[in-house]
């Protein structure tokens, strides 16, 4: 077994990046750029600014146009906003002075501005998200459009989507956080006590972790659906039922690792006790670890928990997750309608997608050897 | 190795029996009386209690649990408490071949067109297309099956108008039907898996490629194609293997979503109507048959490791 090259006080690896790891950057438009010649900042900023604006437009253009077939309409939507992205790149480069990885800035922005809205929600001046009764006065299925007094439009109830959208993210957020909360702390916990004891106890911990994953996640939760009333705590303990097994064998290979190691040996030798050497030996090394595991999961269960509400067997409507406003777009109402599926639809990715590029760059530089993907 | 053979399938029993023991308990407490389900509201309470026992949800928990778990063991799993009243085993096993039919076209897809991708992105590392390949892939990865669906609903069915939006016709009775059904939703399972399987291998090319035998094969002037497929593809397959494992049971997940999308009769909706309604010995039966495929397969994966890599059949042993 190679050494581990992880630092025992947990501190970041700066390793160089092995060859396998450094091509997953892939998103990284400066990454290549580095090697050639540098072009001068003028011309970035020429280059950029018109790509910005250009791919916008573009953008924009395939948006609102009826002219257009709908394939034709989604590929040049893609190609205008890489443009853009592209051209923003550019830009930030060009006013830094160094390379700028924009999709994770621009990830990361989106991560933020949408856990203040959703922390912020009931004191925001927002419309009418879930009564459906105010509603009747309210025009149904009103188009989008910025400026109005209902941005992002209404839906079949006369339910404002942007309010809807919020409230949806709050959902979502909270369940998910919960459940990785719980999860890691369990998980970590369970599978510290497993690594460490080893013998029986570590195999009826990987018995009982094996039962867990034996039941595929959705149908796992499917089942608990059918038996627990959906609210905000059943779900976040459901959804941690599916992090608890990796997490358990996460922090269970760390611990066995760290506990062969000489300063667990040394701590020993001079007598300090099981549970010392638990709570001051392995603890802070394997808590980043396993914490990096649970921000790489959490778009996971953003994504479980919105596909159960979607099945209808979440949380309920007219209470809005991003699952159940997609679900309003069944018989008819996405082709007529298509922004009912289209705004929680794009919600739901961005997130997803911002919480990927996250667990990406956390797992990266917490926990080096398990980043494969 | 037989040892180890033995223990593994103990553990493989072990793991069944507990998933089985989990499934009961877990359903035996649906909220809600059972014997209201069956009957309807607004009965004599004592037509209630009579059925009540009638079905044994009188005995003690264990009682139960070995008569239910008795009944399976001969493939009885109760019947549907909703109407019509079938045996579950019956609906299951209507229900399954479609589920198969369109796992395995989604795996195959995947692995037809990942396998190529990877190839195509590791030959040109770092380059144009690598980076292009591995940011659509990356955005694939973050699409939920349902709305991979609904994308692929918009612009192949309500723009295109190439496939059917709903429906299923058995393979047996008309194998272009079927096909053209189960093409769409196997495709929207596909991607996702795609992606995750093109990143892997991928991956895991990039660093065989770096090897020495790997030179050594160039500097005698074999082609890249060459080189490709039958020096460096099967050492850099485990980890694709390891993730075909694990994502078995994303796949089921994925399976029981596009079922719904596109109302494909097969287990995935069936266990969803039966959440919903609360019909329990459905759902019981076909989660426990739902782990038993799924952890024979992975037990299966487990076992190619061996064929893949001569060196494991030691180093497990």
């Amino acid at each position: 077994m190679p050494e581990p090259d992880i630092n025992h006080t947990g501190d970041p690896v700066d390793a160089p990046v092995p060859a396998a790891a450094a091509g997953t950057a892939l998103l990284d438009p400066g990454e290549e750029t580095a090697a050639k010649p540098r072009v001068s900042r003028r011309t970035q900023l020429l280059v950029g600014a018109p790509m910005l604006v250009g791919g916008l437009a573009l953008a924009g253009f395939a948006a609102t146009t009826a002219l257009l077939i709908t394939l034709a309409k989604v590929l040049l939507l893609v190609v205008g906003l890489l443009v853009a992205m592209n051209g923003l790149g550019r830009i930030a480069e060009a006013v830094r002075g160094k390379s700028v990885d924009i999709v994770f800035v621009l990830g990361m922005t989106w991560l933020t501005v949408l856990i203040g809205l959703a922390v912020l929600a009931p004191l925001l001046p927002l419309g009418n998200h879930n009564d459906a009764t105010q509603g009747l006065y309210a025009p149904i299925f009103a188009e989008p459009e910025l400026g109005s007094e209902y941005p992002l439009g209404t839906n079949n109830y006369g339910l404002d989507m942007l309010a809807r959208a919020i409230y949806g993210a709050r959902t979502s957020l909270v369940v998910s956080l919960f459940a990785i909360l719980i999860g890691t702390t369990v998980g970590g916990l369970i599978g510290m006590v497993a690594g460490f004891l080893r013998g029986a106890t570590d195999r009826v911990v990987g018995i009982l972790a094996n039962a867990l994953l034996a039941v595929p996640p959705l149908v796992l939760l499917i089942a608990l659906g059918t038996v627990l009333s959906p609210n905000l705590r059943n779900l976040s303990i459901a959804l941690s039922l599916l992090t608890i097994p990796s997490m358990v064998r996460v922090a269970r290979a760390n611990t066995i690792t760290f506990a062969q190691r000489e300063f667990v040996l040394a701590a020993q030798a001079i007598g300090a006790t099981r549970m010392r050497l638990l709570r001051k030996e392995l603890l802070p090394n394997v808590v980043l670890p396993v914490a990096s595991m649970g921000v790489v999961m959490v778009s996971m269960l953003i994504v479980a928990e919105a596909s159960l509400s979607y099945l209808g067997l979440g949380i309920r409507a007219p209470e809005p997750t991003w699952g159940n406003m997609i679900a309003e777009g069944e018989g008819g109402v996405m082709e007529a309608h298509p922004f009912i599926v289209i705004v929680p639809g794009l919600c739901l990715f961005l997130t997803v997608f911002s919480f990927n590029l996250l667990g990406e760059k956390v797992q990266k530089r917490w926990d080096p050897r398990s980043a494969k993907l | 190795m037989l040892r180890q053979f033995v223990l593994r399938v103990l553990e493989l029993l072990a793991v069944l029996l507990l998933v089985s023991f989990g499934v009961f308990a877990l359903l035996s407490l649906v909220p809600g009386d059972p014997a209201v389900a069956v009957l309807g509201e607004g009965r004599e309470p004592s037509e209630y209690a009579a059925l009540r026992d009638e079905m044994g949800l009188n005995d003690p928990f264990f009682t139960r649990y070995f008569d239910w778990f008795g009944g399976v063991l001969h493939g009885d799993l109760g019947s549907s408490l909703i109407p019509p009243v079938v045996p579950v085993w019956d609906r299951l096993v209507a229900a399954m071949p479609v589920s198969l039919e369109l796992a395995g076209l989604g795996l195959l897809i995947a692995l037809v067109v990942s396998v190529p991708l990877a190839m195509w992105s590791a030959y040109n590392e770092g380059g144009r297309i690598d980076r292009a390949i591995g940011a659509f892939t990356f955005g694939l990865l973050s699409l939920p099956s349902f709305l991979v669906g609904l994308v692929l609903i918009a612009v192949l069915v309500n723009s295109m108008g190439w496939f059917p939006r709903t429906g299923w016709v058995r393979i047996t009775d008309d194998f272009g039907g079927n096909l053209s059904h189960v093409f769409l939703p196997a495709l929207t399972i596909a991607l996702m898996e795609m992606a995750m399987f093109t990143r892997i291998l991928r991956n895991d090319l990039v660093t065989t490629l770096n090897e020495d035998f790997i030179l050594a094969a160039r500097a005698k002037g074999m082609p890249p194609l060459r080189i490709m497929v039958s020096d460096a593809l099967r050492p850099s397959s485990f980890s694709l293997v390891t993730i075909l494992g694990l994502s078995i049971g994303r796949l089921v997940g994925s399976t029981v979503i596009v079922e719904y999308l596109f109302s494909l009769p097969g287990m995935g909706r069936l266990v969803i109507e039966a959440a919903s309604t609360g019909n329990y010995p459905m759902v019981q039966g076909a989660v426990l048959l739902i782990a038993v495929v799924y952890v024979l397969s992975s037990a299966l994966i487990d076992l190619s490791y061996g064929y893949l890599d001569p060196r494991t059949r030691r180093a497990r042993a």
